[in-house]
């Protein structure tokens, strides 16, 4: 599989990582180099196997609703790069018309 | 004896016999990391003073009544993508620099309720993501026995810290390989135990279907000691497994390998292997042998089809997990962002090193709509195929061993530059985390120029006992565990 620099480009978007022009050119000849290597998985014939999203062969694991201590207001915002009272402080979202 | 060269099961018996007090643990453990740490570099965090004052207090405490627990007054190194409490948590990412958690992982609690003692965060490649670390984004730690070497990775403070006795013993981190190869790098004993076998909550998450935390030690009897504390269900990690723990102290009883079967994968042992390498893994299977294990061949045909499941499924896991580190609520924020979109994009160009990038990249582009199916599924039904084998081989025989890592330790620089390079150089550990088997890398040799080798010992879920003892029995017989660096 060939990376272009258009399809790093899209998938940098989709990871809302904003790249560089270097490293456009860089991820598109590795991701491709790494791509390479993961397509000798077709020389495996999969047809009827089921895949494996984990091993523990769990479903749903329940437990009781009931109500625990929770993490407190101060120490949830301790970590906060920008506060507002008890709240996380972000940019504005909706646009003003 | 000086106290640092002392196992963690010396250490705790001179402790609970009133021969040495914490203080003096504390002390002597601090005066070695003084030596040495400059030139190791293992640490991404120290608590010094914390744990002064700790280990006078433990003392005030237990004069005249010595009734400790099994890891009381123990001095431990934890791998800096555990949660620790009121002490800064990295992943030795500029993302999380100054990111202290506000609770302890469950591990981590479950030492604190023995009253260890915390000497430091050891250091990693940027998330777990390495294997070396070199991805470090405070620079890499060195392996002790070759400065100029990597430790392994992602673990690789962990390990170095325990090779240069700047900790009685650490925890790490294993999703590819990161307990068992900077184990073997640094000739020191490394247990990833099962998946589910200890709870992950508190873990800062890489790739949750093969994540899976251990202990990195000096010799079996103490990764056994170690599992013992942090082994078990937990209810804040739905996928503990809810099943008893066994002491797994008493797996080490049995001091041979009658009617053990061993198996040895031929794939393993194909090109690429180092020759010094495989004289010592070949060496160690003879001791097997020696010891009453019966020895078969095995196949597991899928073997090399494992890395590149392995990239496709940790990174799309990657990608997911990863997603949490927006600068909104914890973490590094980008300044001067003109709207929401922009601050994620600019707070994670500037948090993300190279290879979590890469990966994240990777992993978005095989999830992504037109690539799905041909990457992720078929991945993951590949991942079932080597689940197949290792089931298969498993009929056959109780144990599997295989070298460790294909060589010993590289040389910084040496394959940084080509990430495909050093994802093969997780070969032999990554089949295990698709399967989720517990397996253990312990030192079994030295190369001609002096570095140690390991070898890795594979068994069936939920039974570490047989590859303890069967490590342990190994141990005995060859004493490669007593072997120490020169740190120069």
């Amino acid at each position: 599989m060939n990376i272009t620099r258009e399809d790093v480009e899209k998938v940098a978007t989709l990871a809302r990582l904003h790249v560089t022009e270097s490293e456009k050119a860089a991820f598109a000849k590795q991701l491709s180099e790494i791509l390479a290597h993961v397509e000798q998985l077709s020389r495996y014939d999969t047809s009827g196997v089921e895949p494996t999203a984990t091993v523990m062969g769990q479903v749903n694991v329940f437990r009781d609703d009931v109500v625990r201590p929770s993490l407190p207001t101060e120490k949830a915002l301790a970590n906060a790069p920008e506060r507002e009272g008890d709240g996380f402080c972000v940019p504005k979202i909706i646009e003003e018309r | 004896m000086s106290i640092h060269k002392l196992s963690l099961c010396e250490l705790q018996k001179k402790f609970s016999a009133g021969e040495v007090s914490a203080a003096e643990i504390v002390r002597a453990y601090a005066l070695r990391i003084g030596q040495v740490e400059p030139k190791v570099k293992a640490f991404v965090t120290q608590v010094k003073d914390a744990a002064s004052a700790q280990a006078e207090a433990l003392d005030r405490h237990l004069k005249g009544w010595r009734k400790t627990k099994p890891l009381t007054g123990m001095p431990l190194a934890i791998k800096d993508n555990l949660c620790t409490e009121g002490v800064a948590t990295t992943c030795s990412s500029r993302m999380l620099q100054h990111f202290v958690p506000p609770y302890d992982a469950t591990v981590v609690a479950r030492l604190r309720e023995q009253d260890y003692i915390l000497l430091g965060k050891t250091n990693l490649d940027e998330f777990a993501m390495g294997s070396s670390t070199e991805n470090s984004a405070f620079g890499p730690s060195r392996n002790p026995w070759d400065l100029h070497r990597v430790p392994g990775g992602s673990s690789g403070g962990s390990a170095a810290a325990v090779a240069a006795d700047e900790c009685v013993a650490a925890l790490g981190s294993d999703t590819g390989g990161s307990i068992r190869q900077p184990a073997a790098f640094c000739g020191v004993v490394g247990l990833k135990p099962t998946y589910g076998r200890v709870s992950r909550y508190g873990l800062v998450a890489f790739a949750s279907s093969l994540d899976q935390i251990g202990p990195i030690t000096k010799d079996v009897r103490d990764a056994a000691f170690l599992l013992n504390a942090i082994a078990g269900h937990d209810p804040m990690d739905s996928t503990s497994a809810d099943r008893p723990v066994p002491d797994y102290m008493k797996a080490l009883a049995k001091k041979d390998l009658k009617k053990v079967r061993v198996g040895v994968p031929r794939e393993f042992f194909a090109e690429g292997l180092d020759p010094d390498v495989a004289h010592a893994v070949t060496a160690a299977i003879e001791e097997l042998k020696q010891l009453g294990a019966e020895i078969k061949e095995i196949q597991l045909p899928r073997t090399d089809a494992a890395v590149a499941v392995y990239y496709v499924l940790a990174t799309a896991e990657a990608s997911s997990n990863l997603a949490r580190f927006d600068g909104v609520k914890f973490g590094l924020r980008a300044k001067e962002t003109k709207d929401l979109l922009d601050l994620y994009m600019k707070t994670r160009q500037e948090g993300f090193g190279p290879e979590v990038k890469r990966r994240i990249m990777l992993g978005t582009y095989v999830l992504s709509a037109g690539y799905y199916d041909a990457y992720y599924g078929k991945a993951q039904a590949v991942r079932t195929l080597v689940c197949q084998d290792f089931a298969a081989a498993f009929k056959e025989v109780d144990v599997i061993v295989t070298p460790a890592t294909p060589t010993p330790a590289f040389k910084l620089g040496e394959k940084s530059e080509d990430p495909l390079q050093m994802y093969l150089s997780d070969i032999f550990t990554i089949s295990v985390n698709l399967a989720g088997l517990p397996a253990i890398a312990l030192p079994c040799g030295v190369s001609r120029g002096g570095l140690p080798i390991g070898m890795q010992l594979i068994g069936r879920a939920f039974e570490e006992e047989t590859i303890l003892r069967a490590a342990h029995a190994y141990e005995q017989a060859t004493q490669w565990h007593l072997r120490k660096p020169v740190i120069r």
